[in-house]
C-alpha cells in the first residue's frame, strides 16, 4: 500500500500545468508509485531480446543503443506500412477531446498526458517530425518534436501507464483506439530494451514452462490435486481431472492464475465442478497451462508466439474443440487474433456443446468457446441443477472486463448465469459497466507492487462505482471474468471499498450447483458460512 | 497565443488577395491559385488515401461497443458490434452522417469526496454536427455559381435554408448556424483548459480558416453585394476549364476565394483528412466475426512456439515423477 492516504489521493488536480507538453520532463525519482520496474536482464536475455542490461528509469543514462533515434524510426516506417490503424490513428486526430476524461489514469492522476489524446501525441509529435512535409517544414509549430532521450523516457512513463483497455476507443468519433498506438509502441520500445519485468518475466516464464507463472508441470499437477482436495472438502465430491490426456474431447485452458492462488483457486474450482457434474470429456494440459499472454502487453511477434502452445497442444492431444477460462486479455487475443495468427485450425472440428447439442458458430473458425458462453448455454436448457439461495450471503455486482467487453462483446452471457445463480444481483451505473466499463487500472502489465499509487488512482472510477452499489444495494462481491482483475481489484477493494471481495463467475456457478453424492453444503467453496443455513432465504 | 497566430495568419492571407486583386492580381487569386489548389487537393487527397489503402490491415480489431452475436437466445447489437460486412458499413455509414459516437460522449465530474459523477454531455455531438451540415448546405448552395442552369437541388436546398425569412435578401439559416458553430467550437477550445492545454496551431488555424471563409461569405451576400452575373461568369470559367476573370468584381470576393483555396491547398496535409479517414478506421469498419470467419494477415510472420517435444525435452523427469503422460518415454 502506498502511503498516501484516500483522502489525499482523491485531492485530483485537473489544472493543467505552466508547462507546455511540447517540452518533456520526468521526474521518475519524485514520481515513484507511478512506474514499474524494468524487465530483468536474464528474461530479456532468455527470450533473445534487444539490449539486455540492468538499468533503472531513475538513471540518468537508460545505455540505450548507439544508433536507438535510427532503430526507433525505421520500426516505426515499418509498422505504418504494416499497421494502417496506426497510420489513419496518427493522421485523423482532430483533436475533439471527446477521449480526454474516459481514461481512468486521467481522472485518478489529473495528469493531461494521461488524456488518450495527448498520450497518443507523444507519438504522433514524432511521426510528424519524421514521416510528415508539414512536421518537417513547421517543426514545433506544427506540433513536431525530435525523438530526444527526454521525449523517449516519457514513451516509456507514459506507454506504461496505459492499461490498453480502449475505453477511449468508444467515445472517439473516428474509432481512434489509443489501446492500438500504446501496442505499438511498446512494440518500439522493446527495439531498444524498454519495456518492464511484470511484463517481461511472465512472457519468458510462459515461453519457458507454458505459463506467466512459471509453474513446472509437476508443481502444476500438484496445484490440482490441492484444488481437488480443498474441493472435496467443501463439497464433498472428489474431481478428477486430467492432464496432458490424449483423446479427450475437449482442451481446457485456463489463465494460470486460476491454479495458483486467491480468490482465483475458486473460480477454478468452480470450473472442475460444473465440468464434473457434466461428466465432460476434457483435460487440461501442462504444456499449454496458461490462457493468459503477456505477448498482448510486449509485441504481436509475442503475441504469436505463446499463443502458439494452445493449438500445437490441441492438435497433439487429438481434442475436437478447445475451451477457454475468465480471463481477460487472453479473450482479446482468442477473439482477435488467435485464428490470424496461428490459425486455421481445420485440425479441430467446429465446437459444438456435448451436453445440449448447440452448435457455438460464433466460434466456427477458431474452435474455441469462453466458458461463459458454455454454460449460459446450459443454464437456458436448464441441464444445471441449481440452488441460487446458497449465493444468499452475496449480494452480486458485475465487472465487465476491458477486453471481453471492448473487443469481443460478451456482455449478457456472465449476466445471465450470475442472475441464475444468485438472487441479489445489482449492476453499477450505466456509464461505468458494459462497453463503458471503467478498467481495474492495473491491466497490461502494470499490477505490479511498485506501480501501487498510479493503479489506486486508475482504478479509482471503477472502485467509485462499487461504492456506489455497496452503499445503496449492500453489495459485498464483485463478480468479473478476468483473472488480472481478481488479483487486482482485489488489492483496489481492500484500499478503496474493504467491505467487497472480488471473485469469478464460476465461482458462484461452483456454490449454486447441486450435484449428486455431495454433501449437505453449510458453506461456500472459500469455506464461508450461507447466509442461515441452506435454503432459508426460500421462505 | 496559438489561437491569435492562426487568426492574424488568416487576416493576413485575407488581405493579401483583397489588396492583390485590387493591385490587379485577380487572375492570380481568380484563376491560377486556384487551379493550383484544387490540384493539390486531389492529388494530396488521393495519395493520402491510397497511403493508407497501401498499409495492411494484419488484424480484425473492432471496438465492440455492445452484445456480440454469440447464442441464438441472446439479442446481439447489429450496429454497436456488428457481426456482418454489412453491418460494420451501417455502423461506418452513421457515425459518418451522424456522429455516433461522439453522441456518447460524457462529462465527468469529480465531487467531493473523490466521487465522480458522468453525466451526458451533447454540446460537441451538436456543435460539431451544426457546424458540418451547414457547411456542406453552404457548400451544395454554392453550386449555383457554377452551373447554369441552376440545378433544382439548389434551389430546393435554398428554399429550406431560406425558408424560415421573409424580406430581401433571404437570410440563410445555415449562415448563421455555420458561424454560430464555429464560434461555439473555438470557444469551446479556449474555454476548457485541457483543451486549450492540448491544442496546436493546427487545431486552431483551421477553424479561423473556417470563420474567415464564412465571414467574408457573408459580407459578401448580405453587406457588399458584389456582381453576381460577374461572379458567376468567372465561376464558370473556372469549372469549364475556359477562364476568364471579368472586370469589376469586388476585391472581397478575391479574399473570399482566396481563403477558400487556401483551405484546399491545406486540407490533404492536416487533420481534415479526417473526411476520408473515416471511413478507413479499423476499429468501426470492421466485422466483429474473428471466431467465425478467418481474417488473414498478408505479411503474417513464421512464428513457432516453444514446441511440445523441447518442452517435454526439458521437464522430462518431472513429468515422469508426477506421472503426467508422455510422448517419448
Ligand atoms: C465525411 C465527412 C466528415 C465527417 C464524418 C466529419 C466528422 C467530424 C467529427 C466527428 C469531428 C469531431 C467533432 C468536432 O471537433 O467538431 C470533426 C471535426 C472537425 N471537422 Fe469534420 N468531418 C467531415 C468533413 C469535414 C470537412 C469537409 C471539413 C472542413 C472543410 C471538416 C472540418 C472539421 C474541423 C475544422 C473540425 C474540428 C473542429 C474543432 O476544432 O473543434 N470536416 N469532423
Ligand atoms: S476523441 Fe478521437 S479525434 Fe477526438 S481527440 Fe480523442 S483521439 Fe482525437
Ligand atoms: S486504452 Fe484505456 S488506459 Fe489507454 S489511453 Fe485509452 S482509456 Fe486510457
Amino acid at each position: 500500500m502506498p502511503e498516501k492516504t484516500r483522502d489525499e489521493l482523491v485531492q485530483i488536480d485537473f489544472k493543467p500545468p505552466e508547462r507546455e507538453w511540447m517540452d518533456p520532463a520526468i521526474d521518475f525519482e519524485a514520481r515513484r508509485g507511478t512506474w514499474s520496474y524494468p524487465g530483468a536482464a536474464k528474461n530479456l536475455r532468455y527470450l533473445g531480446f534487444p539490449n539486455p542490461r540492468e538499468w533503472s528509469p531513475t538513471d540518468e543514462d537508460w545505455q540505450l543503443p548507439e544508433n536507438w533515434q535510427q532503430i526507433i524510426h525505421d520500426g516505426l516506417a515499418e509498422r505504418l506500412n504494416k499497421y494502417r490503424s496506426l497510420k489513419l490513428f496518427l493522421d485523423v486526430c482532430v483533436r475533439c477531446g471527446a477521449c480526454a476524461d474516459k481514461c481512468h489514469f486521467y481522472l485518478g492522476s489529473g495528469d493531461p498526458k494521461n488524456m488518450p489524446v495527448l498520450r497518443a501525441e507523444l507519438l504522433r509529435s514524432v511521426y510528424r517530425n519524421d514521416f510528415t512535409a508539414a512536421g518537417k517544414i513547421l517543426g514545433r509549430i506544427g506540433g513536431a518534436r525530435k525523438l530526444t532521450p527526454a521525449v523517449l523516457k516519457e514513451w516509456f512513463y507514459y506507454f506504461y501507464q496505459c492499461t490498453e483497455c480502449r475505453r477511449c476507443s468508444v467515445f472517439c468519433p473516428y474509432g481512434i483506439d489509443t489501446a492500438e498506438i500504446t501496442m505499438l509502441a511498446r512494440e518500439l520500445l522493446n527495439l531498444v530494451g524498454l519495456n518492464i519485468n511484470w511484463v517481461i518475466e511472465p512472457v519468458a516464464n510462459c515461453d519457458r514452462t507454458g505459463n506467466h507463472l512459471g509453474i513446472q508441470p509437476h508443481t502444476f499437477k500438484d496445484n490440482i490435486e490441492f484444488l481437488v482436495d480443498e474441493l472435496e472438502g467443501a463439497t464433498g465430491v472428489r474431481v478428477a481431472p486430467s492432464i496432458n490426456r490424449k483423446g479427450a474431447e475437449l482442451l481446457f485452458v485456463v489463465p494460470s492464475a486460476d491454479y495458483f492462488a486467491e480468490p482465483g483457486i475458486y473460480t477454478f474450482m468452480g470450473y472442475l465442478l460444473l465440468l464434473h457434474a457434466l461428466g465432460v470429456d476434457y483435460t487440461l494440459s501442462a504444456y499449454a497451462s496458461e490462457g493468459g499472454n503477456f505477448g498482448l502487453f510486449t509485441s504481436h511477434d509475442t503475441i504469436k508466439r505463446l499463443n502458439y502452445k494452445i493449438y500445437h497442444e490441441a492438435k497433439r492431444l487429438g481434442v475436437k474443440w478447445i475451451l477457454g477460462g475468465e480471463c481477460g486479455h487472453m479473450w482479446r487475443v482468442i477473439h482477435q487474433y488467435m485464428d490470424t495468427m496461428n490459425g486455421p485450425a481445420d485440425f479441430l472440428e467446429p465446437p459444438v456443446s456435448p451436453i445440449t447439442g448447440t452448435a457455438f458458430t460464433n466460434a466456427a473458425a477458431t474452435k474455441m468457446v469462453h466458458i461463459c458462453e458454455f454454460t449460459a448455454d446450459l443454464i437456458k436448457h436448464g441441464k444445471l441443477r441449481l440452488d441460487p439461495s446458497r449465493n444468499d450471503h452475496l449480494r452480486v455486482t458485475f465487472h465487465d472486463s476491458c477486453n471481453p467487453a471492448r473487443a469481443m462483446g460478451i456482455l449478457e452471457e456472465p449476466r445471465y448465469i450470475l442472475r441464475s445463480v444468485a438472487r441479489n444481483f445489482f449492476e453499477m451505473p450505466e456509464n461505468t459497466i458494459r462497453e463503458q466499463t471503467f478498467c481495474c487500472g492495473a491491466g497490461a502489465g502494470l499490477g505490479n507492487d511498485e506501480n501501487m499509487e498510479m493503479r489506486l488512482r486508475g482504478g479509482l472510477p471503477r472502485a467509485n462505482a462499487v461504492r456506489f452499489v455497496h452503499e445503496k444495494h449492500g453489495v459485498n462481491r464483485l463478480a468479473c471474468i478476468c483473472a488480472i482483475d481478481r488479483a487486482t481489484l482485489t488489492t483496489l477493494m481492500e484500499y478503496w471499498v474493504p467491505e467487497v471481495d472480488v471473485s469469478g463467475v464460476h465461482e458462484l456457478v461452483g456454490n449454486a450447483l447441486v450435484i449428486d453424492g455431495e454433501k449437505p453444503r453449510d458453506t461456500d467453496l472459500r469455506g464461508r458460512p450461507l447466509a442461515g443455513g441452506k435454503g432459508d432465504a426460500d421462505a | 497565443m496559438r489561437v491569435v497566430w492562426s487568426f492574424l495568419l488568416v487576416v493576413l492571407l485575407a488581405a493579401i488577395a483583397f489588396f492583390g486583386a485590387e493591385a490587379g492580381g485577380q487572375a492570380l487569386f481568380g484563376v491560377v491559385f486556384p487551379y493550383v489548389a484544387m490540384v493539390v487537393f486531389l492529388v494530396g487527397i488521393a495519395a493520402r488515401v491510397l497511403s493508407w489503402a497501401r498499409s495492411t490491415v494484419p488484424f480484425r480489431i473492432p471496438t465492440t461497443c455492445g452484445q456480440q452475436r454469440s447464442l441464438p437466445w441472446i439479442k446481439p447489437a447489429p450496429l454497436d458490434n456488428p457481426s456482418t460486412g454489412r453491418g460494420a458499413a451501417a455502423r461506418v455509414l452513421l457515425e459518418v452522417l451522424t456522429f455516433r459516437s461522439l453522441f456518447r460522449n460524457t462529462r465527468s465530474e469529480l465531487r467531493p469526496g473523490g466521487r465522480f459523477t458522468f453525466s451526458p454531455d451533447k454540446w460537441l455531438w451538436a456543435g460539431a454536427l451544426a457546424f458540418h451540415y451547414s457547411f456542406l448546405v453552404v457548400f451544395l448552395r454554392h453550386y449555383r455559381f457554377f452551373a447554369e442552369p441552376v440545378p433544382a437541388v439548389v434551389g430546393w436546398i435554398e428554399g429550406l435554408d431560406g425558408f424560415f425569412q421573409v424580406g430581401l435578401p433571404v437570410v440563410y439559416l445555415t449562415d448563421i448556424v455555420l458561424v454560430a458553430a464555429l464560434g461555439f467550437l473555438l470557444w469551446r477550445r479556449l474555454e476548457d483548459a485541457r483543451l486549450r492545454y492540448l491544442s496546436l496551431h493546427a487545431d486552431y488555424f483551421p477553424l479561423a480558416l473556417l470563420l474567415g471563409i464564412a465571414v467574408t461569405g457573408v459580407l459578401l451576400r448580405y453587406f457588399v453585394r458584389p456582381d453576381v452575373v460577374r461572379v458567376k461568369e468567372l465561376a464558370i470559367g473556372l469549372v469549364g476549364l475556359h477562364p476568364a476573370v471579368p472586370q469589376g468584381i469586388s476585391p472581397l470576393v478575391f479574399a473570399h476565394i482566396f481563403l477558400v483555396t487556401v483551405l484546399l491547398a491545406y486540407f490533404p496535409f492536416s487533420k481534415l483528412v479526417h473526411m476520408a479517414g473515416v471511413f478507413l478506421s479499423p476499429t468501426r469498419n470492421l466485422a466483429n466475426d474473428n471466431r467465425m470467419r478467418r481474417h488473414v494477415n498478408p505479411w503474417n510472420p513464421a512464428i513457432v512456439g516453444h514446441t511440445y517435444a523441447e518442452w517435454e525435452h526439458e521437464f522430462h523427469d518431472k513429468l515422469k515423477a508426477s506421472g503426467i503422460p508422455l510422448d517419448e518415454e
